[in-house]
This record gives structure tokens, sequence and C-alpha cells, in this order.
């Protein structure tokens, strides 16, 4: 697979979009949709990426689209993939349509968890996307479930008496795994041709897929929008956000992920992270720096666990 | 300007037609402008596939140029590109 | 017609949805409801229906399936009741703005708190501003027929809008009492196949959902409901006419017994209509002049016919099963909006009761009559409590 073929995909989310400049769910969506050449329906969940994409009467949509409600993606595309199903039974539709659902942190990892709990659980047929922006960023980046140890948001500031969020995120990839669903992976828009293979794969496996992507937010994680890509990668390097996939009860780390484990490639100290993003600047140095050893530390607890997982 | 009264418009909000956001010239949001020396450019479309709103311009496998009608001047472009073809120049200055 | 059977109301319900074969059903069970969505899986696991039946993990995921398939072209059903569809609530909003056709029975029961698993209307009066249509029946046999009708109303293209079929809980739901079935023929004829609007299926016909619509757009797009609502009248009049040729069962928006010469009418709807009835029989009997107005359709209110049959009343009680602190109960004030323009408008008293299940007894009634008989009782009366 190389860039010159995919370029000859139709392009299913058009510009026009009122996303900010830099923003990086734009790019994972496109990277995803590239990953079959079927006709898809999308559910999309309350979010940037949802009121950014249909702001009436506009939409940069090309392909059936629905949005309903914040907490909810997953049981509107039940009910697609239930209508499908009995339409198909009953010889009334004939064509072949793929499922996808995008949803934020928020969407996924809090408000609408059991929505995607219960989805999986019954088995429809979709791939589920996660962008994963580190917190409510369409409200005014407020913390979520997914916000970092130590981040700076409107709901837990950085003050003089507490650095930012005192917890550390879910690891919701790790749940959604405990489901023991046929497909789940860890991704990241700077590597498109693990995102695309991925996209690829979890389109091809019946049953509830799901993809996690980092989606830096130059608003929310206070940086420059062209660094979005520079950051996502960083984001890998630094084993913050580790490439990985689950299938059959396999786990397989991809990517520079994968170059890291088998030692051919340097893992990134978290500083360079924490260096790299406004949200993060009152951990770098003065009275809350030692929490930068506790995000360290961490770090390196669930990357040994993800190498003794994936047998490396 | 919004004018169409409410039994014109499909029913239940639907938005019948499809990619309409192209009439949105989301262009007119930049401060920086990318350029492109094709010279130095190789066509490897890394900006294609990074660029979050459809703005580099591909025909044959070719990177021909920018969509300025809605290309926000986001910079990723000119940052991930492994040759440093493209740059970021102020907009609206010659 | 077939032989008349002993059932009760959910079952009524569950068969009627056999006959009707909706392409998917999505449901969370909740006492009362929970004899319609088992009856219901035991015909879909002996293959008697095509249901795509979706066991969902709650009810506000069990009505986003419904609308997900509803959006996807497929003619869908639920059920529920009581605290599932307050879970639904913000959805029941979002149905009927996208316009999605849905049929749902509700077996009318409280609200919590406290808990309490018995029958009044508080849940379906949470919905009456959501742009569901709302009808209410009387017994089993209403409740098996206002169903049928309740798809071809919800579905004509002049309406497409989501709507209720409520029955009392344990009052209908679990009594049995005598239904007369259609035959499988004429149910499926008198509702047709189901038409979707530019399904999200017909990948021919990409359409955006749901979108974000900002203050220069909402309005017009919430007044379509509206509009649509004022449709749903004549709609649900021809529906129940139409009815009425294939059962000989005729009905009304709203219907008035012993109603043209009466001075005093009580106005009720659900269960309550039949004992208001009875009520009216033994007092008629004595030589009082009263008559009784139930009504059948409650979203749209029918205030024109409401007005018509009150008209020239001295007095009126109306029945409520369902309170608004503060104010006056739901149904009472659809019956003063209705009349709020008449020149002499009868002196109108409403009358909470049965909340929480309590019981309602004949005698209570008549005492009601009594009262504004007499030209007594407050504005808003709380009629059986221990206060």
């Amino acid at each position: 697979m190389n860039l010159r073929e995919l370029s000859h995909t139709e392009e299913r989310l058009v510009e026009g979009h009122r996303l900010c400049a830099g923003c990086a769910e734009p790019i994972i969506a496109r990277q995803v949709l590239m990953g079959t050449s079927k006709p898809v329906v999308v559910a999309n969940a309350t979010g940037c990426f949802e009121v950014s994409t249909s702001n009436y009467p506009f939409t940069s949509w090309n392909v059936p689209w629905i949005h309903t409600a914040f907490e909810n993606a997953p049981a509107t595309i039940s009910g697609v993939e239930a209508a499908y199903n009995s339409l198909r039974r009953q010889n009334k539709i004939s064509d072949e349509v793929k499922f996808v659902v995008f949803g934020g942190d928020g969407a996924t990892y809090d408000i609408g968890f059991q929505s995607l709990s219960g989805a999986i659980e019954r088995g429809h047929d979709f791939l589920y996307v996660c962008f994963n922006n580190e917190a409510y960023m369409n409200t005014g980046i407020q913390r979520s479930g997914a916000t970092p140890k130590g981040a700076s948001t409107t709901t837990c500031p950085s003050g003089t008496c507490t650095p930012g969020k005192k917890e550390f995120p879910k690891d919701l990839t790790r749940i959604i795994i405990a489901h023991d669903l046929p497909y789940a992976a860890q991704a990241s828009p700077h590597n498109w041709k693990d995102l695309v293979e991925k996209s690829r794969k979890a389109f091809e496996i019946p049953g509830p897929k799901f993809i996690n992507a980092i989606s830096p937010c130059p608003r929310g994680w206070r940086h420059d929008g062209s660094q979005t890509i520079a950051l996502s990668k960083l984001a890998v390097e630094t084993c913050v956000w580790p490439l990985y996939e689950y299938e059959n009860g396999e786990w397989r780390l991809t990517g520079e992920s994968l170059r890291i484990a088998e030692g051919k490639k340097e893992k990134r100290p978290v500083m360079d992270w924490l260096n790299s993003q406004g949200r993060f600047k009152q951990l770098t140095k003065g009275k809350f720096s030692p929490v930068a050893d506790e995000i360290q530390q961490n770090v390196d607890k669930k990357w040994e666990s993800l190498l003794k997982l994936s047998k490396m | 300007m919004a004018n169409e009264g409410s039994s014109s418009l499909p029913a239940g909000g639907m938005i019948i037609e499809a990619g309409s956001s192209k009439k949105y010239k989301t262009g007119e949001w930049r401060a920086q402008r990318p350029e492109v020396d094709k010279e130095k450019c190789t066509d490897c479309l890394t900006c294609w596939i990074y660029c979050p709103d459809n703005s580099i311009v591909v025909k044959d496998e070719k990177m021909v140029g920018f969509k300025y009608s809605h290309c926000k001047g986001c910079g990723i472009c000119a940052n991930q590109c492994p040759v440093k073809a493209i740059t970021m120049k102020e907009e609206g200055v010659e | 017609m077939s032989e008349p059977m002993a059932i009760n109301g959910d079952m009524a319900i569950a068969m009627a949805w056999k006959q009707i074969d909706p392409d998917v059903v999505a449901a969370y069970p909740i006492t009362p409801q929970t004899i319609i969505v088992e009856a219901f899986s035991d015909f879909v696991a002996n293959g008697e229906v095509n249901t795509e039946y979706v066991c969902a993990e709650s009810e506000h995921s069990a009505l986003t399936i419904c609308v997900g398939a509803s959006a996807a072209g497929a003619r869908v059903a639920t059920a529920t009741a009581s605290a599932g569809l307050a879970f639904m609530w913000e959805m029941l909003y979002v149905t009927a703005s996208m316009r999605m056709p849905i049929i749902m029975a509700v077996a009318n029961r409280t609200l919590s708190g406290p808990i309490n698993i018995h029958c009044d209307h508080s849940d379906a009066m949470g919905g009456r501003d959501s742009g569901w249509l709302q009808m209410f029946g009387e017994n089993v046999q209403e409740a098996y027929d206002n169903t049928i009708m309740a798809f071809r109303i919800a579905e004509d293209m002049r309406v497409r809008l989501p709507i209720m079929t409520c029955l009392d809980g344990f009052i209908i739901t679990h009594a049995l009492e005598r239904l007369e079935m259609l035959d499988d023929k004429t149910v499926k004829d008198f509702i047709g196949p189901f038409k979707p609007v530019r399904p999200l299926l017909d990948v021919k016909v990409p359409t955006t959902f749901g979108p974000l619509a900002m203050p220069d757009y909402y309005y017009e797009l919430k007044y379509q409901v509206q509009t649509s609502m004022e449709a749903a009248l004549d709609v649900a009049k021809k529906t129940m006419d139409d009815f009425a040729k294939v059962s000989g069962r005729k009905y009304k928006l709203v219907e008035g017994y012993r109603i043209e010469d009466a001075d005093y009418v009580m106005v009720a709807m659900g269960s309550t209509a039949g004992t208001m009835r009875y009520v009216v029989d033994q007092l008629r009997a004595q030589g009082r002049k009263v008559g009784a107005l139930k009504v059948r359709l409650f979203r749209p209110f029918p205030a024109a016919d409401v007005a018509k049959l009150l008209e020239g009343k001295k007095a009126v009680a109306v029945m409520d099963r369902a309170m608004s602190p503060g104010t006056g109960s739901p149904l009472y004030m659809d019956v003063l909006q209705s009349i709020s323009r008449m020149k002499d408008p009868p002196r109108v008293s409403n009358y909470v009761y049965g909340l929480g299940g309590r019981d309602l007894i004949p005698g209570q009634l008549t005492e009601v009559f009594e009262e504004i008989m007499a030209g007594k009782g407050e504005r808003i009366n709380f009629m059986g409590v221990r206060k």
C-alpha cells in the first residue's frame, strides 16, 4: 500500500468543515475511511467532529451519516446494523454495507461508555473509532476520563495548590479488550500506513472492532497547529501512546512501538512529551515537577505490561 | 443568510445535498498560506495524507498545488514535507 | 375475524406486533411492560416473525437503536414504562424532531420516588411536549386496536412522528379481558408496507441525519413538528374511520357518553373511562343530568372536538392520573386551553387521583359529581389522599 494508490480513493469527508486549523480528527477520519471501498454508513457522537461536519445546511459528508445524541453513537449504529440484518434477511436490500462510528474520548470513555460496552457485548458488526484528544474539547477543554495525570484543563486547572488532573487516565483500550471482541488497536495519524492497515483489517473482520487514535488538539493541548502530526509521533516515541493491536486473544506491537520493543529505536523520555505542550508546562519545573516522575513511572509500568502481553 | 420557510426545508433537519460544505470557504480563515517549490517536491504525497482540509490537490498521483479556497493555513504540510518543499508565507502580503 | 380470547393487555400488544412483524424491535424490560418483550421474544425464538430483535442494555439505548433502525429504513416498535421512559427523555425529543415514526407501547407506571411499580400517567406526561403523538386505551381491546391504528397514523407521510400507545400499568397490562383480534391479512393490509424517506441504507442518496442547527434554522426545523402534529388530527380521525370499516369498532379522538343534554361532565383517560361511564349511568338513573368525556388522543390534543362537546355545560370535573405540583395537572390544563375562547365556559375543576396505583372506587367519582353539581370544590383537588 502506498500513498499514490491511496490518492485514487474517493473522499468521503470533504473540505469546508469547521474543525480548527491543524485538528487531527479529520486526518484520522480520512485515513480510517480509506480502509474500505465498500459503501459505509457513519454514526457520530456529539462533539467537535460532529458539529463541525454537519452545520445546517452544510454537510461535509459524501456518505450516509447520522448523529442522534452524545452518549449513544454505538446504540445508533446498532440500530442501523439491526435494520440492515433484518432487511437483508427479508431480501428487501442487497448491497453490502460497512458500519463505522466516530466519537471523542468524552463520548467513548465517559458518557457513552455503557452504549459502547452494550453494542460490543451484543456483537454488532461495526468499527468504532475513538478520537482521543484527552478532554471534552467541544465544550471548552474540560477534563475527561482520558485526561492524563498532571494535565491542565478548565475543570482541573493548574493552580497554586494543584497542578492539574490528579488521576491517571482510564486505559480504555484494555477495558474494551476485556470484552474479548474480535479486534482492537491503538493508532496514531502520523503513522498513516499503520492506521490504514488497521482500518482495512478491522473492516474485514465481522463483529465489533475498536480503534483508539491519539488526536492532538492545538487549542486544548496548547501547541501550534502545524505540530499535530509531529506530536502524534512523539506520543508513540515516548510510549505515552503505544501502537498495538489485539486480535483473537493475541497482542501485537506495531509501528514505532514494535521497533522500540525490539531495541531498534530509542524510547524517548516522557519529559520530551511534557515539554512539547502548554497543558503540561506546570510540571516541567517548580513544585509540581515530581508529578513528571510519577508520569514517567506510570508510562514505564504500562509499557512493561504491554511488552509482557505481546510476549516481547 | 437563512431565508427558507419551514415547509420548504426537508423533514427532520436532514441534509440532502451531500458534501455541501464545499460551498463554505474556510480559506478565508487563513493567516498564513503554503507555497510549494515543485523543483524540490518529489510527489511523495505526504502533504496530501496529512492535510485536515483536503486542500492538497493531487492529479494523476502528482502534487499539483493547494486548494486555497479551503486551506486554513495550519502548516502541517510544511512541517511534515520530508524535503522541505513547502514553506508558509504570511497571508495577504505579496 | 378470529374467536374472542381471554388475554392481558401486554400479551395483546405482543400479538399485535406479531401480526405486524416490524423489521426491528429494540427494548429493555421494565415492570409492567415485561410481558410484551418476553412474549415477543418467544415469537422470535420460534421463527414466527422476521423481526431483528435487539435486547438493549438500557432504555436510552433502546430508543436510540430504534431511531438508528428507523433512519436506516426499518419499521420499528418498542415498549417501556415509568423510569424507562424517563431515561429516554432526551431521545424522545430527538426521535420526534428527526421524524422517526416509531411505535412505542407505554405501560403507564408512576415515576419514582418513592419507587412504585403501579399505575398512574406521570410517565407519559413527561413526554407530552416532546413531539410524540399519545393515545390512551381503556381496556385490552383498545390496547390492541390502538397499536394497529398507531402504525398507520405515525407512518403516514403527512405525519411521520413517533407515537406512544398508553395502557394503564397492571390494570390493563396484567388483567385478563376479552379480545377480538383481526386476522393477519386484515392487519397487514390496513397498515401497508413501510415507506422510508431517504434511508441511510440507500447508499445512492447519501443523507446527513441529525445536524447541528444554529438559531437561524432551528426554529423552522422545530416548527415542522408542530405542523405535522396539526396534520395528525385529521390523519387520526380518518384512520379511526377506516378502522371501523374493517373491525366494526368505531373510535373517535374524544368520545362523549350521554353528554348531549348533560349539565355536568367528567373527563378522564385510560381505564378510568369505564368506571366513569358506570357512575354516569347510576346518577342518570336517579335523574341527574350528567355525562362523560373520554379522551383517546391526548397528543395532539383535539381542542376543537373537546370545546364542541363541552359547549353549554355548567361544570366539568377533569380527572388527572398525574400531578403537576404547583399548578393544574396536564389533562386539566389542556381542557382549559380548549375552552379558553368560549363565551360562557363551564366551571372547570381539576381532580388528581390514583397516583402510584391508589385504587379508584366508583363511589369516589360519585362524590366528585356531587361536589361539582353543588358548585363546591377547589380549582385543584386531590381525591383520596390522606392529608
